[in-house]
């Protein structure tokens, strides 16, 4: 399993590309963490989900304060 | 206004000293409240997303505006960090905002945390702007640290309750090379106006816009206590007479010509 | 504008030492370049120098206005621009209200206290001409650098007057005055006082990190002039005469660990409206730079020295003293301001209710002649003065006189660490 954004989901062996394609993300509009460290958005096909990952996909919402 | 009164925050320079922020209210607004408040800078926040809603906020501000991505959220240094390299990995440049927040209740930034936050962020190159409570040891480490700004809060965030610390404000401002953007709790123009007057770079506000009556229009009545209060620096504040005369006996009596 | 005249021949000088003192008076090119650091001085990178001499070439001190000076009086904070306008010709008119605004600075600062001092020469011998000064080098004067049984002869007497603050000087020769010998009377200083001022030579940072091992907690060093052409054509031969090397003294001080450092220049060698600027700018910019150091500003002015008794601070009158001194309070409210026993009992009683906050008492600028002057002993070896003084009040009588003008005199407020 793979915790993405705080979900566990049933994505490994699946590329990040893969995955988001599937789940109708805009890659221009997200930036994806795993583990910590930043995936740069030409990795996402080399990318390959593996148990255990901790994915963070995000993006910009309003904020001040 | 003088048209050479610009400031420069990360080799940008801005002519506009109002720092817009983005959240509590619709997107559709934005765009109306960027342009009122003449802002040059606005604030985002970085969320997990979600697939059903693609809507991009960035679709809503105009192109010319700088985006400052903060790091609200995050309760360390650690998390601060991590989410300024993911804001800086959705495209929008090199600036952030830390917030680094302990304190559910209040909301108060740790200043502990945001010293390491911002030394860390500085050296990866990014253009750190600190979210701070106004302590002059504090502002002096962030300096150190590399910050090219601070942003001290006048009174709890959210709480539209004015310069509740603006004597420390005032410290911050006469002490520190950096230029002092006042944050959090800029309820009135009028409260705005008096940070400008007081010297600060710019002001930011959200939540005063945000609250308003109508949205829009408090932009430009914040753009117009700003820029007011900007020009009274400028200009040197008149005298403030005391009440009643201060007779005392003559100090200078013993000089010799 | 009125000039003094500094030139003096001693007919005890060689032909070959005369020669060679009209060479550098009278021939610039012969002269070494002030600019320039000689072997051995340390250089540290600061950018308070360019700072401090920008502002101070760019004042134009006409151009304030009454107006300025009165919206400078009363502004809550006063800004660089504020001070200007205090020192500004158009501020004369107003010196009673700086003075009141002054007062009402240093109460809060310091309520109603004023601390004392005394200073200790231990030695006059000097390496350098400068012109002005008794001490320099071709001035006939009697040398005389005291042994440590002297010194600590003179610090006995000095103590038992009741003094706790000494600040010893030297002579700035190197090689008569060395380091280790500097350090030894600092230990010797630290048995009888409860803080120890220097105002020697400059000296690179790891020497006074030394001295303040050996005991030493403040370092003052006078800038003289701040203006750089005008300070070549006084300081004409000797380590002195390296501008950058003194200008940053403080700073090596304060990064050697010492509490305190000290700021002047004398007033009356130059144009005493920018110096003022400078010296509390160089303050000022410090201070950012190292907020957990003290400052202290001192204002002296020019006295008459043995051979030459025509020597005056010109145009500065003590109406002017006083306005640069409101200035200073008023521009740096927490600073401590020194005035010397250059200056009369009436004007060093009338300072200390406005802007200073310390005073020297019983002073001689004489080497090894404490126990004369105090107990009125003759004693025909001591080394000669290096200004005449204007107030030769004893500790007793000055500590007396600022009690009974409603001032709490302190003699320490710290211990050393």
């Amino acid at each position: 399993m793979v915790q993405i954004n705080g979900e566990s989901i049933d994505a490994a062996g699946k590329t990040l590309s893969a995955y988001l394609a599937e789940n109708n993300y805009i890659i221009e509009g997200i930036a994806v963490e795993c583990n910590e460290k930043i995936i740069p958005k030409q990795k996402y096909n080399e990318y390959t989900l593996s148990d255990g990952d901790i994915v963070e996909i995000v993006s910009f919402v309003g904020g001040g304060q | 206004m003088d048209n050479k009164d610009t400031f420069i925050l990360g080799g940008k320079e801005f002519k506009s000293r109002f720092i817009l922020g983005s959240g509590k209210y619709s997107m559709e607004l934005i765009k109306a409240a960027v342009e009122n408040a003449g802002a040059e800078i606005i604030t985002l926040a970085v969320r997990r997303t979600n697939t059903k809603k693609n809507e991009n906020i960035l679709d809503y501000i105009p192109d010319n505006v700088t985006l400052l991505p903060n790091t609200s959220g995050a309760r360390d240094a650690k998390e601060a960090v991590r989410i300024a390299r993911m804001s800086r990995e959705l495209g929008c440049g090199d600036f952030v905002k830390i917030e680094i927040m302990r304190d559910s209740k209040y909301l108060l930034p740790d200043n502990a945390e945001t010293i390491k936050a911002t030394e860390i962020l500085a050296n990866e190159g990014f253009v750190v702007l600190p979210y701070m409570y106004p302590d002059l040891y504090a502002a002096r480490s962030l300096a150190d640290a590399g910050a090219a700004a601070v942003m001290p809060l006048a009174s709890p965030i959210g709480s539209n309750k004015g310069l509740a610390t603006k004597d420390f404000i005032q410290i911050l401002i006469d002490e520190t090379d950096l230029p002092v953007i006042v944050d959090a709790g800029i309820g009135k123009p009028s409260q705005a106006c008096e940070a400008m007057e007081m010297g600060a770079a710019a002001i930011m506000a959200n939540t005063a816009i945000a609250t308003a009556g109508d949205i829009p229009v408090m932009a430009g009545a914040f753009k117009s206590a700003i820029e007011a209060g900007r020009s009274a620096y400028l200009a040197g504040l008149g005298r403030v007479l005391e009440r009643g005369a201060s007779a005392s006996d003559p100090l200078t009596g013993f000089l010799r010509d | 504008m009125a000039q003094n005249q500094f030139f003096v021949d001693s007919d005890k000088l060689s032909g070959t030492a005369l020669e060679h003192k009209h060479l550098i008076e009278n021939d610039p090119s012969a002269r070494t370049d002030h600019m320039e650091y000689l072997e051995g001085m340390e250089k540290i990178s600061s950018d308070i120098m360019d700072k401090v001499l920008g502002a101070a070439a760019a004042f134009d001190y006409n151009k304030y206005n009454a107006a300025d000076v009165k919206r400078a009086i009363n502004n809550e904070t006063c800004s660089i621009e504020d001070f200007k306008a205090l020192l500004s010709p158009a501020a004369m008119p107003f010196l009673e209200e700086m003075a009141q605004r002054a007062k009402a600075e240093t109460s809060k600062h310091f309520g109603n206290t004023v601390y004392m001092f005394t200073p200790l020469y231990i030695a006059n011998f000097c390496e350098n001409y400068c012109i002005y000064c008794g001490f320099n080098c071709y001035n006939d004067i009697n040398r005389k650098k005291l042994d440590m049984q002297e010194i600590e002869h003179e610090m006995k007497v000095i103590a038992e007057s009741g003094i706790e603050e000494i600040l010893m000087l030297t002579g700035e020769s190197r090689s008569q005055s060395s380091i280790e010998y500097i350090g030894e009377a600092c230990k010797l200083a630290r048995k009888y006082f409860r803080n120890t001022g220097l105002e020697i030579y400059p000296v690179n940072s790891d020497e006074y990190r030394y001295l303040h091992e050996c005991g030493a907690d403040y370092v003052t060093v006078f800038q003289e002039t701040y203006d750089p052409v005008k300070y070549e054509t006084l300081h004409l031969m000797g380590h002195k005469r390296v501008f950058p090397y003194r200008f940053d003294a403080q700073e090596r001080a304060i990064m050697g660990g010492m509490r305190g450092v000290g700021i002047s220049a004398l007033l009356g060698l130059a144009d005493f409206r920018k110096d003022a600027l400078a010296t509390a700018l160089h303050a000022y910019y410090l201070q950012r730079k190292y907020p957990h150091a003290e400052y202290s500003l001192s204002c002296p002015r020019l006295r008459p020295i043995i051979n030459n008794d025509k020597i005056n601070p010109l145009d500065v009158h003590e109406k002017e003293l006083c306005q640069v001194l409101c200035a200073y309070r008023i521009f740096l409210p927490y600073v401590g301001i020194t005035v010397s026993s250059r200056e009369q009992k009436q004007f060093r009683d009338g300072i200390v209710k406005i802007a200073a906050t310390k005073v020297s008492a019983g002073v001689s600028t004489g080497i090894g002649d404490h126990e004369s002057k105090y107990n009125g002993l003759e004693d025909e070896n001591a080394g000669d003065e290096q200004f005449e003084i204007s107030d030769a009040r004893s500790f007793d009588e000055m500590y007396g006189d600022m009690a009974s003008e409603g001032l709490q005199p302190v003699l320490n407020d710290y211990v050393y660490v």
